[in-house]
């Protein structure tokens, strides 16, 4: 099979204004993936299904990943040689830079026909708040129906031209996406909330605080 | 609304399915089937839209057993991960726990000792045997054959348990493999218990077989009942033996030879119509591949150490970086998408349930057919609602 390098270079010549990059495994495992960007990700899906060097008709795997905003801590060193000899003084220098997060919807494609893969493709949102449509790619392969809606339920990225795009395994009237990293979950359901932090902030969305003279009326007498 | 590949019976994302609570059209019935139903393997519920018997649409609703299970993963060590997917498919903890052991492996490099490999292996075929018995037994049940063939299967599985349980302490949650090999090595005299069942088994098959496979009600519920296409079930992701039922040469096994699978001699078997009785069929033959398979691994296996010496199971922290590897499960291709940042949890830990994507082609199957049938077309698709919902 090609590498990922070579497939890259196929598509940019295929698809010249597409944006494709190579995202790098360190790992020891070097499953190397290629991020495309979402205007011509169902072309160039559809691409790699159809292409008879590739034939890519499986996927086998659609997923979710959350990266949240990350600030990231850089550190500079800059030494100054003592004049009169000593050792060099060195000033170090931090700066914080926030990198922004996203969701990413990760495809692993198989070829049963020529027997080969995976090659991984990954999609971005823009970020997780407002920005958070991607392509569906269920036209282009059917495995991904389910998948899309898991990603969508547990993520929160909307798919667009999903057949059926609803939760699959949180309940209708669920509000959040539960694999998010920074989700919180709400206190049990059906118990009174803990009294502290981020739980019982959660928890009053729930329950709204009884009014003060009802709450009298209903405290036990000893 | 349209697929890639429209064939005849894929019509059901956009089927156009009269409203049901139209006043003219008052004869459609939808029917919620499940999520307690004794013929839906658990609390699987489908939505069904029946025109007098006949299924017009189906929806499968998932989620009655979801726990969130790969939200667990994120939040504990790789170790700690090992007995949950036991809890996945709990048919099949073995494969599960080695598919979790193969992906963290190679995610982090590592290596496993000969005779941890051989022992994976026999482990797989027997739980394999075991998940295939157990699927004949209930597609009979749901048949509508209450009782005996279901107590058969069982009292053969209780026979691969019986060995199951005197290696690993457990029945069905085994938690038995380990990154880098397996826990414990196999007891004394478990190799010869395993070489008995497995010689044996062979002659419960043909049993079984006398009473099934030309059995003229099983055909007549069977055959020609839920036909899936070659092409239809590549592009839905189906894997395993419904794949294979469909005419599609596609085993994990011979595809990417994880293991030592490249070692034994077996063969494929594949179906010709993609109906349920190839379905049926084609488990029966893969039971008799695996008691091949079984013979050799049992003869062949090798003495030595179960665990790689340099092996770390606790305080692991594999290398950034990210793996999805997979290998053939009795229902199909289970695989592990593990993501590492360095840290002692895997930051993204996700697991791909083979009987999940399977369901995809519930509806595809059933249009058309009568509720009766649709029963028998689930049970023919093998699933477990541990896996479905994780």
């Amino acid at each position: 099979m090609e590498t990922p390098d070579q497939i890259r270079n196929r598509l940019l010549s295929r698809f010249p204004g597409a944006a494709v990059s190579l995202v790098s495994n360190p790992g020891p495992a070097a499953q190397h993936s290629l991020l495309l960007d979402a205007a011509h990700a169902r072309a160039i899906a559809t691409f790699l299904r159809d292409d008879p060097l590739l034939q890519l008709d499986l996927c086998s795997n659609v997923t979710g990943v959350d990266w949240p905003d990350r600030e990231i801590v850089e550190t500079t060193r800059t030494s100054t040689p003592d004049p009169a000899g000593g050792p060099a003084k060195v000033v170090e220098q931090k700066t914080k830079r926030l990198q922004p997060g996203c969701l990413e919807v990760v495809y692993h494609l198989y070829s049963v026909a020529l027997l080969h893969g995976p090659v991984v493709l990954r999609l971005r949102t823009g970020n997780r708040s407002d920005q958070v449509t991607l392509p569906s790619l269920t036209p282009v392969w059917r495995a991904c129906e389910f998948q899309e809606r898991e990603v969508f339920d547990l993520f929160g990225v909307v798919f667009e031209d999903h057949p059926d795009l609803r939760r699959i395994l949180m309940w209708d009237g669920f509000k959040d996406h539960p694999m998010r990293k920074d989700y919180v979950e709400p206190d049990d359901y059906e118990w009174e909330p803990t009294p502290h932090g981020d739980v019982l902030a959660k928890a009053r969305k729930h329950y709204p605080a009884p009014a003060p003279a009802a709450a009298a009326k209903e405290e036990p007498k000893p | 609304m349209s697929f890639s590949d429209p064939s005849p019976l894929s019509a059901a994302p956009g089927a156009s399915v009269r409203a049901v609570h139209d006043e003219f059209h008052g004869d459609l019935l939808e029917v919620s089937m499940g999520p307690h139903h004794p013929s839906t393997h658990g609390v699987f519920r489908m939505m069904v839209t029946l025109d007098g018997e006949t299924v017009v649409k189906l929806k499968p609703v998932f989620g009655y057993l979801h726990r969130n299970h790969e939200k667990i993963g994120e939040n504990t060590s790789y170790l700690a991960s090992m007995p949950y997917t036991d809890r996945l498919d709990y048919l099949c903890s073995m494969t599960n726990n080695w598919a979790y052991a193969l992906a963290v492996e190679k995610l982090a490099g590592q290596a496993v000792p000969e005779r941890a490999e051989y022992l994976r292996v026999i482990l797989a075929e027997l739980t394999r045997l075991l998940n295939h018995t157990c699927l004949a037994g209930f597609l009979l049940q749901d048949c509508g054959a209450s009782g005996t063939p279901l107590m058969y299967a069982f009292r053969e599985r209780e026979k691969i348990l019986d060995l199951f349980e005197s290696l690993s302490g457990s029945r069905m949650m085994c938690n038995y493999q380990r990154f880098g090999g397996c826990r414990v090595d196999a007891p004394a005299g478990w190799l010869e218990a395993a070489r008995t069942l497995t010689d044996g088994y062979g002659r419960f098959l043909d049993e079984y077989e006398t009473l099934l496979t030309g059995n003229e009600i099983l055909m007549a519920r069977t055959q020609g009942i839920g036909r899936l296409s070659a092409k239809l079930a590549v592009s839905a992701g189906v894997t395993g033996p419904l794949l294979r039922a469909a005419g599609v040469g596609y085993d994990l096994r011979k595809v990417d030879g994880y293991g030592f699978y490249p070692r034994f001699d077996f063969r494929v078997p594949l179906g010709a119509h993609g109906d349920t009785y190839d379905r049926y069929m084609v488990r029966v033959l893969e039971m008799r591949e695996s008691i091949k398979i079984l013979q050799q691994a049992l003869r062949d296996i090798p003495a030595g150490p179960v665990m790689d010496p340099k092996a770390k199971l606790r305080g692991f922290r594999p290398k950034p970086g990210e793996v999805y590897s997979r290998i053939e499960g009795p229902k199909g291709e289970i695989g592990f998408h593990l993501i590492s940042e360095g840290g002692p949890n895997p930051y993204r830990y996700r697991v791909r349930p083979p009987s999940l994507i399977n369901l995809t082609i519930l509806e595809d199957l059933c249009l058309g057919h009568s509720i009766a049938d649709a029963v028998v077309i689930l049970g023919s698709i093998d699933i477990v609602l541990g896996e479905v919902d994780r």
